[in-house]
C-alpha cells in the first residue's frame, strides 16, 4: 500500500529521520513505537504528504508521491489523519466532521448522511449540533476520528491518538481503531510511545529510535527478541551487559557474567561478548533456604534483595547477584515468600527465556 | 462643567429634532468612514492572508514596516496625499482634492496598515494544528486559507472595528483633503474643531456625543454580522440529524 524507500528528513542540521525503508501492507494495522522525539510524528506527517522528505521516496499504491501539488492533493485525499492534539474548529460538531466532504465538493444532502453515519460510528450522533470547542478531550478525539473516517479513506494515519487521553477514553479509541480496520478494511498506521498499546493493536510493529527504524516485526518478536539494548530497554527489559560466551554446543551456550554462569539458547560462538535480555516476568524468586525444591530451572543465582517497588498488582524486586537482576512477581507471592530488602533469595530464569545479543559494535547483527 | 451638561442637553435636542445640518454632517461622516473601512477591509484581509500564508525573504521587514505605519500621523497622510492630488500634483487630473471621495481615499490609506497588521496577528493566533488538520482533510491551499480566515473571524472583526474607529475619529486627512467645506466635506471631527475655535463648546460636545453614538451603532452591527457568519456556517453543515 505504502512503500517508503531510504527516507531522510532533516530540520537544519538535525536529522529527525534517517534512511527509513518500510513497507505498509494493505489492510494491516501497523504501529510505530518509540520514545518521544524519536521521529514517529515526522514519519507520519511525511506519509500524509504534509511535509516533504529531504531525500528518499514514498510510493502510495505504487505511485511516486513526489509529484506536483495537484497530484499530492489527490493522493492525500485517499488518506486521513488524526493528530495527537485534536484540533477542532470553532463551529458545530457536524460541520467539523463535514470538512473533508466540503473540500471534495460532496453535495449537502449526501454529506449530511455521511456525517450522521460517521458520528454514529464513534457513538456521538447526539452531539451533532453541539459547539465542538465545548467537548471533552476524549469526545474531541472521537470527533476527529469521525472526521477522518467520513471521507472513507484507504489509509488512516494516527499520530499518538491517545497520548493526551484518560484510560477510559483511550480504550474507546483503541476499540474504534480495531473496529474500523475490521469493518472497512482500512489500512491503519499509528504511532504510540506506549509499547503495550502498540502490541494490543498491531499486526506489525516498527520501532523507531533516534530517527532510525531499528526493528520491524510482530509484537512477540519485538517483545522477546529485541534487536538491540536500546529497544530491549524500551520494551521493558533491563539487559545485563558484560557477558562472555564460554562455549557453545549446537546452539546451547554457556555464558559467564561476573562469577555466575547462565545457560542460554543462541548461535553466538564461544569467546564473543554478549548482553543478556531477560524479561522481569520471566525471573522467578524462591527463598534461599528452600534448596530442596525442584524446578526445571538450570540458571539459579543467589542474590540479596536491593529494593522492592510496587507496580500495580505486581512488585518489581531488584536482586543484586553481582549484577542487578529484576523480577516482576505478584504482590501476593511477594508477601508469601516473605521478601524484604536485604534478605537472600534464589533467582531463577529458564534458558529459553534469555535473549542473547552480541556486543561487537554491530548491534543489528545479533538476535 | 456647565458646557458639558449644556452639550449633553443640546446633543439630545439636536438628535431628537433631527437638526438638518447636524444630520447632514453625521451622515457624511458615516458615509466617508464606513466606505473607507469597507475598502480597507477588502484590501487588508486578503493582503494580510497573503503575507501570513507565504514565506518570502523580507517578510519580517514587511511586518515591521506595517507596524511602524500604525503610528503614521493623520496629517502626514493628509500632506502626502495633498501633494499627490492637488491640481499641480501627479494625480491632480482626477480632481479628488476637497471632495468626499478624496477623504475616503485618505482614510483608506490611513487605516490599511493597522488592519493588515491586525489581520496578520489574528491569523497567527490560529493554532498550527488547525491548518495541518485542514490540509490533511484534503483542503486545497485556497480552501485552507478561507477556513482559517473564518476561524479567525472575531479577531479580524477587531481589526476592522479598530480601523473604523481610527477613520471616523481622525481630523488630519478630513481637514487637509476635505477642507471642511460646509454642506460638502464638513464631517463631525472638522465641525468640532471649527465650533470649538469659535467658542461654541456645547455644540462641539454635542457633535462629539453624536460621533460616539454612530460608533456604537456601527460596532453593534459589525458584531451582529460576525455572529450571523457563525450561524450561517452551521446551516452549511446541513439541517440536522435524522431521528
Amino acid at each position: 500500500m505504502i512503500r517508503i524507500e531510504k527516507l531522510t528528513r532533516a530540520f537544519g542540521a538535525k536529522e529527525a529521520l534517517r534512511d527509513v525503508t518500510l513497507e505498509i501492507r494493505r489492510g494491516e494495522i501497523f504501529t510505530l513505537i518509540g520514545p518521544s522525539g524519536s521521529g514517529k510524528s515526522t514519519l507520519i506527517r511525511l506519509i500524509d504528504l504534509l511535509d516533504s522528505p529531504s531525500s528518499g521516496k514514498i510510493f502510495f499504491d505504487g505511485a511516486d508521491t513526489a509529484g506536483p501539488e495537484k497530484d499530492r492533493l489527490a493522493i492525500r485525499r485517499r488518506m486521513s489523519m488524526v493528530f495527537q492534539k485534536p484540533a477542532v474548529l470553532n463551529t458545530t460538531v457536524a460541520e467539523n466532521v463535514a470538512f473533508g466532504l466540503k473540500f471534495r465538493g460532496v453535495p449537502a444532502k449526501e454529506a449530511e448522511e455521511k456525517v450522521n453515519f460517521s458520528l454514529n460510528l464513534v457513538g456521538l450522533a447526539d452531539l451533532y449540533r453541539r459547539k465542538a470547542v465545548t467537548l471533552s478531550g476524549g469526545e474531541m478525539q472521537r470527533v476527529a476520528l469521525a472526521r477522518a473516517m467520513v471521507t472513507e479513506p484507504e489509509v488512516l494515519l494516527l499520530d499518538e491518538p491517545t497520548a493526551n487521553l484518560d484510560p477510559v477514553s483511550s480504550e474507546m479509541i483503541e476499540d474504534l481503531i480495531v473496529r474500523i480496520n475490521k469493518r472497512f478494511g482500512t489500512t491503519i498506521v499509528m504511532s504510540t510511545h506506549d509499547m503495550l498499546q502498540g502490541q494490543r493493536l498491531a499486526d506489525r510493529i516498527g520501532v523507531i529510535m533516534d530517527g532510525l527504524l531499528a526493528q520491524v516485526g510482530s509484537s512477540s518478536e519485538i517483545l522477546y527478541q529485541p534487536k538491540g539494548r536500546q529497544i530491549a530497554r524500551f520494551v521493558g527489559i533491563d539487559a545485563i551487559t558484560g557477558g562472555q560466551v564460554i562455549e557453545n554446543t549446537g546452539g546451547h551456550a554457556l555464558i559467564r557474567v561476573g562469577e555466575t554462569c547462565f545457560e542460554a539458547l543462541t548461535d553466538i560462538p564461544g569467546g564473543k561478548w554478549v548482553s543478556l535480555c531477560i524479561r522481569p516476568e520471566d525471573v522467578t524468586l524462591i527463598p534461599s533456604d528452600s534448596v530442596s525444591e525442584k524446578t526445571s530451572m538450570r540458571n539459579r543465582i543467589v542474590g540479596r534483595i536491593k529494593k522492592i517497588v510496587p507496580s500495580g498488582p505486581f512488585v518489581r524486586v531488584t536482586v543484586d547477584c553481582g549484577f542487578p537482576l529484576i523480577a516482576l512477581i505478584t504482590r501476593r507471592s511477594c508477601t508469601d515468600l516473605g521478601l524484604s530488602p536485604g534478605s537472600l533469595v534464589i533467582a531463577g530464569v529458564k534458558a529459553t527465556a534469555i535473549h542473547v545479543l552480541q556486543e561487537d559494535g554491530d548491534r543489528n547483527a545479533a538476535g | 462643567m456647565s458646557d458639558i451638561t449644556n452639550g449633553i442637553v443640546q446633543a439630545i435636542d439636536l438628535i431628537i429634532t433631527l437638526d438638518p445640518e447636524v444630520m447632514q454632517i453625521a451622515v457624511l461622516s458615516l458615509y466617508i468612514s464606513l466606505s473607507a473601512t469597507i475598502i480597507a477591509a477588502l484590501i487588508a484581509i486578503p493582503a494580510g492572508a497573503l503575507i501570513h500564508f507565504n514565506d518570502f525573504s523580507g517578510k519580517r521587514a514587511v511586518i515591521i514596516l506595517i507596524q511602524t505605519l500604525y503610528s503614521v500621523p493623520t496629517v502626514v497622510v493628509g500632506l502626502v496625499l495633498y501633494l499627490l492630488i492637488s491640481k499641480s500634483g501627479p494625480l491632480g487630473f482626477i480632481g479628488l482634492l476637497f471632495t468626499p471621495q478624496g477623504m475616503i481615499l485618505g482614510q483608506t490609506v490611513l487605516i490599511i496598515p493597522i488592519m493588515i497588521g491586525l489581520v496578520i496577528s489574528a491569523l497567527r493566533g490560529i493554532d498550527r494544528g488547525i491548518s495541518d488538520t485542514l490540509v490533511s482533510l484534503g483542503a486545497t491551499q485556497f480552501q485552507m486559507i478561507i477556513e482559517i480566515v473564518r476561524e479567525a473571524r472575531f479577531a479580524i472583526l477587531s481589526a476592522v472595528v479598530l480601523g473604523f474607529g481610527r477613520a471616523i475619529a481622525e481630523v488630519g486627512v478630513a481637514m487637509m483633503i476635505g477642507g471642511n467645506i460646509r454642506d460638502h466635506t464638513r464631517v463631525l471631527t472638522t465641525a468640532i474643531t471649527l465650533e470649538t475655535g469659535m467658542g461654541n463648546f456645547a455644540l462641539s460636545i454635542a457633535l462629539g456625543i453624536i460621533l460616539l453614538v454612530i460608533a456604537l451603532i456601527v460596532v453593534v452591527i459589525l458584531n451582529l454580522i460576525t455572529s450571523a457568519l457563525s450561524s450561517d456556517m452551521q446551516q452549511i453543515a446541513g439541517g440536522g440529524p435524522h431521528g
